[in-house]
């Protein structure tokens, strides 16, 4: 079997063979990821359960695991309602370009030294952009529909995500000038050295106003008024049904994913351990050594501690009111990175020990 | 040189295919919509050039700024297509003429006698680790530096006018005032009253 398929790949001729390569590696990477969102939809049905004191999901398969496929499949077979007067292609469109960009942005992640789909110099740059398109799918989705909600959820989302994006690409400007690099492997190399020469203590104020900023991103609880159940039912996806309702839910999830991915690699050192820096005796240990060494695994361990902050914030603050959340993207977060940027540019100037004196 | 001339041509289409339904399309929305199509597409151009930091800064900031502002504003207006199309006929010849003027002009300065690839060489081609971006970052903040800080001085001219245009105090307008919230002391608020109970009726 292995030779008949190695046979026929030689047959080929090498665009197509390259071709094929990509599409293996995309499909390695968009599989898993969307079986992650998958089962953060299950653990974030189980973790809010717990902290109200609840059960969550019990009933389809053991402990309930089989519920994101249960969801899944009942969404494929609900009917796509498409609204009078909605604009019907645009209508399609809008979920595509607000998945798209989501997954999209995976091809630079870099999961491990060599891991990684496109090693691109402007790494970071790219990562930027193109999540900056993301919002078409939210502000089409909302001009389409022809219905009152869904176009106040997009004004509000709209607003939002071009509000916090601004303090977000801020603190990407710090990551980039303590790195020297917007390469995303660069940047997680700059940091290697041990816990503490991560980019989290040089940089705690643009880590916690990138993080903040990316659950306004994402529009995730407390920043979640484009959505506001209370006030416009549903916020832009209120006409959407079926699977384009899933596509959105499914483009949320991955976001997130996406930025804790982010996050984990500017500001936590990516795959590095924090057990780096130990005597080299430790990581020749058969089986310990290689779990406390460097690895794809502490990038996954990393990323579940954000996405379990994500779950956390959402069972426990109270949704911020619209004004206020523009006064805190607009005038706490940009002065807050504004300064510290200065300030960081003095200590890579000065070569500050132990973070700086490398670049 | 194949694959690269098709993809080429291929995204050449959708500029020349989405600047057309730009200014041919009724709806205003849509029409910014072809906008963002157009942007992205020479944006895919400027990759085949070389000179990727551009097209992804062109994707970062027109595409994901830019643009949203523009889709953003266009959507709350109420534009009357009908009384934007009164008079179509009437000043026809002129923009007509206008507009022939402006293809002469065109011409005359990007025509093939200036433009041609004898005049202006095809892009030396660089390999994998040829970066364009500390290339024009070391031009930008030699060579150029002095129009560089220029051209931000004026952007911050725009955006300090910009924004006094808008700030308007009306007298009656209630506002949120955080750090004074933040400064509330209890007592300020709440009196706390000592009485016996009061015998029930």
């Amino acid at each position: 079997m292995i030779e008949w398929i190695q046979s026929v790949f030689s047959i080929l001729p090498e665009a197509l063979q390259t071709l094929v390569v990509i599409l293996l590696k995309i499909v390695a990477i968009v599989l898993p990821l969307m079986l992650c969102v998958a089962y953060l939809t299950y653990a974030e049905r189980k973790i809010i359960g717990a902290m109200q004191v609840r059960l969550g999901p019990t009933r389809v398969g053991p402990r309930g695991l089989l519920q994101p496929i249960a969801d899944a499949v009942k969404l494929m077979f609900k009917e796509i309602v498409i609204p009078a007067g909605a604009n019907k292609l645009l209508f399609i469109i809008a979920p595509i370009l607000s998945i798209g960009p989501a997954l999209a942005a995976w091809a630079v992640i870099p999961f491990d030294v060599e891991l990684v789909l496109a090693d691109i110099n402007a790494g970071l740059l790219y990562v930027l952009a193109v999540t900056s398109i993301g919002v078409y799918g939210v502000i089409i989705a909302g001009w389409a529909s022809n219905s009152k909600y869904a176009l106040l959820g997009t004004m509000r989302a709209a607003a939002q995500i071009v509000s916090y994006e601004i303090a977000m690409g801020f603190a990407l400007v710090g990551v980039l000038m303590a790195s020297g690099s917007l390469n995303l492997g660069e940047i997680v190399a700059a940091q290697s050295g041990s816990f503490f020469h991560w980019f989290w203590l040089p940089l705690l104020p643009l880590f916690f106003i990138y993080f903040i900023s990316a659950v306004a991103e994402t529009n995730r609880a407390p920043f979640d008024v484009a959505e506001g159940e209370s006030e416009l039912v549903a916020g832009f996806h209120v006409e959407y049904s079926g699977m384009v309702f899933a596509v959105f839910f499914l483009a949320e999830y991955a976001n997130m994913i996406l930025v804790s991915g982010l996050a984990v690699i500017m500001f936590l050192g990516g795959w590095l351990s924090p057990f780096q820096g130990l005597p080299q005796a430790v990581f020749s240990i058969p089986l310990l050594g290689a779990v406390l060494d460097n690895g794809i695994h502490w990038f996954l361990i990393k990323i579940s501690v954000f996405l379990f902050l994500f779950l956390w914030f959402r069972a426990t603050f109270p949704r911020y009111r619209y004004d206020q959340i523009m006064r805190l993207g607009w005038k706490v977060f940009i002065p807050v990175t504004i300064v510290w940027l200065l300030l960081l540019g003095v200590a890579v100037l000065a070569g500050l020990p132990p973070w700086f004196d490398a670049v | 040189m194949g694959t690269e001339k098709i993809i080429f041509y291929i995204f050449a289409f959708i500029v020349v295919f989405g600047a057309t339904m730009v200014i041919s399309v009724r709806n205003p929305v849509k029409a910014a919509l072809y906008l963002v199509l157009t942007f992205f597409a020479s944006a895919a151009i400027w990759l085949l050039l070389e000179a990727e930091f551009l097209a992804i800064v062109l994707v970062l900031v027109y595409v994901g700024a830019v643009m949203v502002l523009f889709v953003f504003v266009v959507m709350m207006l109420d534009i009357n297509v009908a009384r934007l199309k009164e008079g179509f006929i009437r000043y026809l010849p002129l923009g007509i003429g206008v507009a022939v003027l402006m293809a002469v002009m065109m011409i005359m300065v990007v025509g093939p006698e200036y433009f041609g690839l004898d005049k202006i060489a095809a892009p030396e081609r660089h390999g994998a680790d040829y970066n364009n971006i500390r290339e024009i970052g070391g031009i930008l903040y030699t060579v150029y530096v002095y129009p560089f800080e220029i051209a931000a001085v004026i952007l911050l001219v725009a955006i300090v006018a910009a924004i006094v245009l808008t700030l308007r105090r009306r007298p009656n307008t209630r506002q949120q005032r955080p750090e004074e919230q933040i400064a509330v002391k209890r007592g300020e608020r709440v009196r706390m009253v000592k009485m016996s109970a009061e015998e029930r009726k």
